[in-house]
């Protein structure tokens, strides 16, 4: 398991992440990945949707909704794994450094994203 | 010679009931527990949706029209349709969880755990309909 010092931080981004989630994911699943797809709403055009993601304040909003769930996401999933295959102690330390190592690569990604869009 | 600036430490050996790999389907609430777990999945999946999408704007009208292309797939839409089911029992779940997290105390008076449930709900709707107003050009 990961070491005492940083499981309380960790604890911290999955609440985060989870309230992040549970308030912002539903409508952004609602509409970019049932509502334009479908044709239910006409869909922003590159130009608008380039514009409102360049914006600093989105910039900064798409960080957060990326890197707390992400972090929600590993942390959920390392217990739920350890939970459904009964792995204790020790052993679970590969599953966690996969685990929140593929949401550190994500944060990485969508800051260097997010900081050289143009 | 320990050191005496830390607690003894006392090595466990916990007894761990062996429990057969299917313990989750045995009732309703294990099995709406591991539900409510894996709901993670499309959570983080979505995340890095989102973050293609920015990476397909940054990299231009092209890269972006194909990126909007592959929404357009079935396997994209059958996608959705398991994530917005997802995301909504996470929302649900979890909001309705947040009065054992959070204690509030107004005028000495505790916040009955229904009002702060309730504020997070109604904080759940504005937030979408502040998003959607913004996406749809408002």
């Amino acid at each position: 398991m990961a070491r005492k010092g940083i499981t309380p931080f960790l604890w911290f981004l999955f609440g985060g992440g989870g309230m992040v989630s549970a308030l912002l994911l539903p409508v952004h699943v609602l509409l970019f990945g049932l509502a334009f797809p479908l044709g239910w709403f006409e869909a922003p055009g590159y130009e608008s949707l380039h514009g409102l993601v360049t914006h600093p304040v989105t910039r900064l909003y798409l960080f957060v909704l990326i890197f707390l769930p992400l972090f929600h996401a590993a942390h959920r999933f390392l217990y739920t794994v350890c939970d459904l295959f009964q792995v204790h102690g020790d052993r679970r330390t590969p599953i966690a450094v996969v685990c929140y190592g593929a949401a550190l690569l994500g944060t990485a990604f969508a800051g260097y994203t997010l900081l050289t869009i143009s | 010679m320990s050191n005496p600036s830390q607690p003894p430490t006392v090595d466990l050996k916990l007894y761990r009931r062996p429990m057969p790999f299917g313990w989750w389907l045995e009732n309703g609430a294990y099995f709406r527990f591991i539900a409510r777990e894996l709901t993670c999945i499309f959570v983080g999946a979505f995340a890095l949706l989102t973050l293609d999408m920015v990476r397909a704007l940054g990299q231009g009208p092209e890269a972006y029209a194909a990126f909007a292309a592959r929404t357009g797939t079935t396997a994209y839409i059958a996608f959705s349709l398991l994530a917005f089911a997802a995301v909504l029992y996470h929302a649900v779940t979890f909001l309705r969880l947040v009065p054992t997290t959070v204690v509030v105390r107004l005028g000495g008076e505790r916040v009955p755990d229904g009002a702060i449930a309730g504020a997070h709900f109604a904080l759940w709707a504005v937030a979408s309909l502040v998003v959607a107003f913004i996406v749809l050009g408002g």
